[in-house]
C-alpha cells in the first residue's frame, strides 16, 4: 500500500507535532496572559471576577498625571542607555584580552563568569557592605587617596549609577562568554591575509573583528536592553527597606508595576503600566534589529 | 456481625463527610509559625471534625501570593495581614467582614485596646489581632555608662544631650552614633504619629479623607525630626549597612539609642552582647503630652471561606484570638496581648523590657492608612529629601502632603 503522505511531508508533520508542544506552552503560559493584561488594564480590579468594573481607558489617562511613573521611566531609560553600552564595551574588551591569554584561560573565564551565577540577593548584600559610607572597604580605599567618603547607594544622585555598575559587573561574565564564542568563530585566515597585506592591529579589529562580531553584538544589545528595561531584583535588594529609593532615585518600571500590583493591590492600573512596558520593549527591539543587523559577507 | 460492620462504615462515612479542612496563611517567621502549629494541634483536639492546614511564604512574596491565589479561587480561608493593608485588600475584594454574631462590633470595641479599631472599614471589623505592638527607646546601658549618662532620656532635650555624647567621628566618617536615624525603619511613624501628636497636631482627618500634617504643628514635628541630623548631628542616615541597619548597628554596639517596635525585642535579646534597656519615648518636657505609634497584624476571613468552611474558619479565628491564646502568644512569640483584660496583668507593666511598651499602648494610636506602602514611601521620601538632598523642610513636607492627598483621593474616588 502506498503511504498517504510522502516521506518529506511525514517528516514535516512530525516536526510540527514536536514544535506544537512548546508552541502551546508559549501560547497559554506566555502570550495568552500578555493579552489578558491588556484586557485587565481596562478594569478596576477585584478578586471576584463579577465585581470587576469596566473603566475604559481611565488607567491610561491616569498614567499621564503620574510623576512617579515618569520618574520610573526616566530611571529605566538611564539604566539602559548607560548599562547596555558599558556592558558590551567592557565585555568585548575583556573577551579580546582573554583571547590573547594562552595560559590558564579557562580559569580566567570561570572567574569572570562567577558573578553571573551568584544569586542577586547575595551580591546585593555584599555590595551594600562594601559600599557603606562608614564601614565599607571601598571608602576605606578612597580614603587612602585622600578622597572623601562617598554615599553611593544612600545618595539620590549616586544610587542609580552604583546600581548600574553592580548590574553590569554581574552581567559581564555572560557577555564575555558570548564574545569569546563569537571571536572563536571568526576564521583565522582573514587575519593572516590581512597581516600579509600589512594591516595593523587596529585595522584588523576595525575591519574584521568588529563587523564579523556583529551578530553577537546585536544579540547582546537586544538581550541586554530587555534585561535593563525589566530591571527588578537588584534594585529591590540593594535597598530592601526603601525599594526604589532613596527618593525614588533607583525606581524602575518593573518595580513600580510590582508595587502597584502587589503592595497596593491596584492590579488594573499595574496592568496598564505593564502594557506600556510591553510596548516600549517591542518598539525598541524592532528598532534595534532594524538598525544593528546588517549582514556582513566576505 | 454484618450489621455491625455496616454501622461502623456508616459512622466512618459520616465522620469523613463532616471533616472540614480550612487553610491558614501567614508569612514565614519561625516563632509565629511554630506557635500556630501548636495552637492548631489544640484546636483540632477540641474540634475533631475540623482540620487546619497552615501555609507560609517568605515575607516579600506574601502579598503577591495572596493577590494571585484568592483571585484564582484558591488560597487561604483565614489570612494574616498587617493592619495597614486592610483598606486596599477590602477594596480589591480580598476580605469579608467579620460576622456580627461571632464578633460583634460592640464587644470588639470593648474587649480590645482602642487602636484595634483601625481594623474597621465603614464601621465593620475586617479582622481580629492576637497581638499588638508599640514603639519605645532602646538604649545601650554600657555606652551610656561610658559616656557618663546615668538614666535614659525623658525629654527630647535630654535625648539630644545624650545623643551628642554618644556620637563619635573620625574625620568625616562616623564610628559611633547617638541615635540610629532610619527614615525607612520606624522614624516615618515617629514623625507622623509621635512628634506630630506631641506637638498637638494630627496626621489625618477623622473621616480619613484629608491630610492634616501640612500645618504649623506638622512643620514643627517635621523640623524637629530632621534637626536630629541637621542641627544636633546625633546620627547619620545609612550609618550601618544592611536591611534594618539601625537595629543591626545597635546590636553591634555602635549605636547608643534606637526607636523600635516591641517586635524587635526578640532579635535584640538574641543578638546584643551588652547591657541594654528600654524606656518610654521622650516628650517635650516633663508632664507634656505623650504619643506613640501602635500597629498590629491581624487575622481576616478571605472570600474563599463560605458555608461550612466559613463556620469552621470563624471557630478557628475565635480560638487564635482568645485571651488564653494571647497569653501563649506573649510567652512563645513575645508579642503583647491585644485584649484589655490580658494587658491588665500587673506583671506586664512592671516588666523592665515589656513595661515601657505596655504603658505606651494605653496612649498609642495606629495611623489610619488607606495604602500603607504608598503613604510610607511619601513620608520616607519627604525626610530623605531634607536629609540627603538638602531640600527645605517646609517645602518637602508640603510636597509630601500633596502626594499623600492624591493617594487618599484616588482611594476614596
Amino acid at each position: 500500500m502506498k503511504p498517504r503522505f510522502s516521506l518529506a511531508t511525514r517528516e514535516a508533520l512530525w516536526a510540527f507535532a514536536f514544535l506544537a508542544i512548546p508552541l502551546l506552552f508559549f501560547l497559554f503560559i506566555r502570550i495568552y496572559p500578555a493579552f489578558q493584561a491588556l484586557w485587565l488594564s481596562l478594569f478596576e480590579w477585584n478578586a471576584d471576577p463579577a465585581k470587576r468594573q469596566y473603566v475604559g481607558l481611565e488607567h491610561y489617562s491616569r498614567m499621564l498625571a503620574d510623576p512617579t511613573l515618569g520618574r520610573a521611566l526616566r530611571n529605566t531609560a538611564l539604566y539602559t542607555f548607560i548599562g547596555v553600552p558599558l556592558q558590551i564595551a567592557l565585555g568585548l574588551a575583556i573577551a579580546l584580552l582573554l583571547q590573547s591569554v594562552t595560559r590558564l584561560r579557562d580559569l580566567f573565564r570561570a572567574i569572570y563568569f562567577t558573578p553571573y551565577i551568584t544569586p542577586a540577593v547575595a551580591v546585593a548584600w555584599v555590595f551594600s557592605w562594601m559600599l557603606s559610607p562608614n564601614f565599607g572597604i571601598v571608602n576605606e580605599i578612597l580614603g587612602l587617596f585622600g578622597i572623601p567618603a562617598q554615599k553611593f547607594l544612600s545618595s539620590p544622585s549616586q544610587a542609580l549609577l552604583t546600581v548600574t555598575a553592580i548590574v553590569v559587573w554581574q552581567n559581564l561574565g555572560f557577555q564575555i562568554v558570548l564574545f569569546l564564542a563569537g571571536l572563536e568563530s571568526i576564521p583565522r585566515t582573514y587575519y593572516e591575509a590581512a597581516r600579509i597585506d600589512g594591516a595593523d592591529g587596529w585595522a584588523m579589529f576595525r575591519y574584521i573583528t568588529l563587523p564579523l562580531l556583529n551578530p553577537v553584538t546585536v544579540f547582546s544589545a537586544v538581550i541586554g536592553t530587555i534585561g535593563f528595561l525589566q530591571l527588578f531584583t537588584q534594585v529591590v535588594n540593594l535597598n530592601f527597606t526603601d525599594q526604589g529609593g532613596p527618593v525614588n532615585s533607583t525606581l524602575t518600571i518593573a518595580l513600580y508595576i510590582y508595587q502597584l500590583a502587589f503592595k497596593s493591590f491596584n492590579l488594573g492600573y499595574a496592568a496598564a503600566v505593564t502594557v506600556l512596558l510591553f510596548g516600549i520593549i517591542l518598539v525598541i527591539t524592532l528598532v534595534q534589529l532594524r538598525i544593528l543587523s546588517r549582514r556582513v559577507e566576505y | 456481625m454484618k450489621r455491625l460492620i455496616a454501622a461502623a462504615l456508616l459512622v466512618l462515612g459520616l465522620a469523613s463527610a463532616q471533616q472540614i479542612t480550612i487553610t491558614y496563611w501567614q508569612y514565614d517567621f519561625k516563632s509565629k509559625v511554630d506557635t500556630i502549629n501548636e495552637l492548631i494541634q489544640q484546636f483540632q483536639a477540641q474540634n475533631p471534625n475540623i482540620k487546619v492546614v497552615q501555609q507560609t511564604f517568605p515575607y516579600d512574596a506574601y502579598q503577591q501570593k495572596v493577590a494571585s491565589a484568592v483571585s484564582a479561587g484558591q488560597g487561604p480561608d483565614v489570612v494574616n495581614l498587617y493592619y495597614g493593608w486592610i483598606p486596599t485588600w477590602v477594596k480589591a475584594g480580598y476580605l469579608q467582614p467579620l460576622p456580627e454574631d461571632a464578633f460583634s462590633t460592640k464587644s470588639m470595641d470593648a474587649d480590645f485596646i482602642p487602636m484595634v479599631q483601625a481594623a474597621k472599614v465603614g464601621g465593620k471589623y475586617y479582622g481580629v489581632p492576637t497581638a499588638v505592638r508599640s514603639l519605645a527607646l532602646f538604649y545601650n546601658k554600657d555606652l551610656f555608662k561610658a559616656a557618663g549618662i546615668n538614666t535614659p532620656p525623658r525629654t527630647w532635650e535630654e535625648f539630644y544631650a545624650a545623643g551628642k555624647k554618644l556620637t563619635v567621628k573620625q574625620g568625616d566618617r562616623y564610628t559611633q552614633i547617638g541615635y540610629g536615624i532610619s527614615p525607612d525603619g520606624q522614624d516615618h511613624n515617629v514623625v507622623r504619629e509621635v512628634l506630630l501628636r506631641q506637638a498637638g497636631g494630627r496626621p489625618y482627618s477623622d473621616d480619613n479623607k484629608k491630610v492634616l500634617y501640612n500645618s504649623p504643628e506638622g512643620l514643627k514635628a517635621f523640623r524637629t525630626y530632621t534637626d536630629w541630623v541637621k542641627k544636633y548631628d546625633i546620627g547619620v542616615p545609612s550609618f550601618f549597612p544592611g536591611n534594618n541597619g539601625y537595629r543591626d548597628g545597635f546590636i553591634a554596639g555602635k549605636i547608643g539609642m534606637i526607636i523600635d517596635g516591641s517586635f524587635a525585642i526578640g532579635t535584640i535579646k538574641n543578638g546584643a552582647k551588652f547591657n541594654w534597656g528600654v524606656a518610654e519615648l521622650p516628650i517635650d518636657r516633663l508632664g507634656a503630652r505623650k504619643a506613640n505609634f501602635g500597629s498590629f497584624w491581624l487575622h481576616g476571613l478571605s472570600p474563599q471561606a463560605t458555608g461550612a468552611k466559613r463556620d469552621a474558619a470563624i471557630k478557628f479565628l475565635q480560638f487564635i484570638t482568645s485571651a488564653e491564646t494571647e497569653k501563649v502568644w506573649l510567652d512563645k512569640v513575645g508579642e503583647l496581648p491585644a485584649r484589655r483584660a490580658v494587658l491588665k496583668d500587673p506583671k506586664l507593666a512592671t516588666d523592665p523590657v515589656y513595661g515601657p511598651f505596655v504603658i505606651s499602648l494605653s496612649y498609642a494610636r495606629a495611623t489610619p492608612f488607606v495604602d500603607e506602602t504608598a503613604q510610607r514611601t511619601v513620608m520616607v521620601n519627604a525626610i530623605n529629601r531634607v536629609l540627603l538632598e538638602n531640600a527645605d523642610p517646609d517645602a518637602s513636607l508640603k510636597q509630601a502632603a500633596a502626594e499623600d492627598q492624591k493617594i487618599l483621593d484616588q482611594f476614596w474616588k
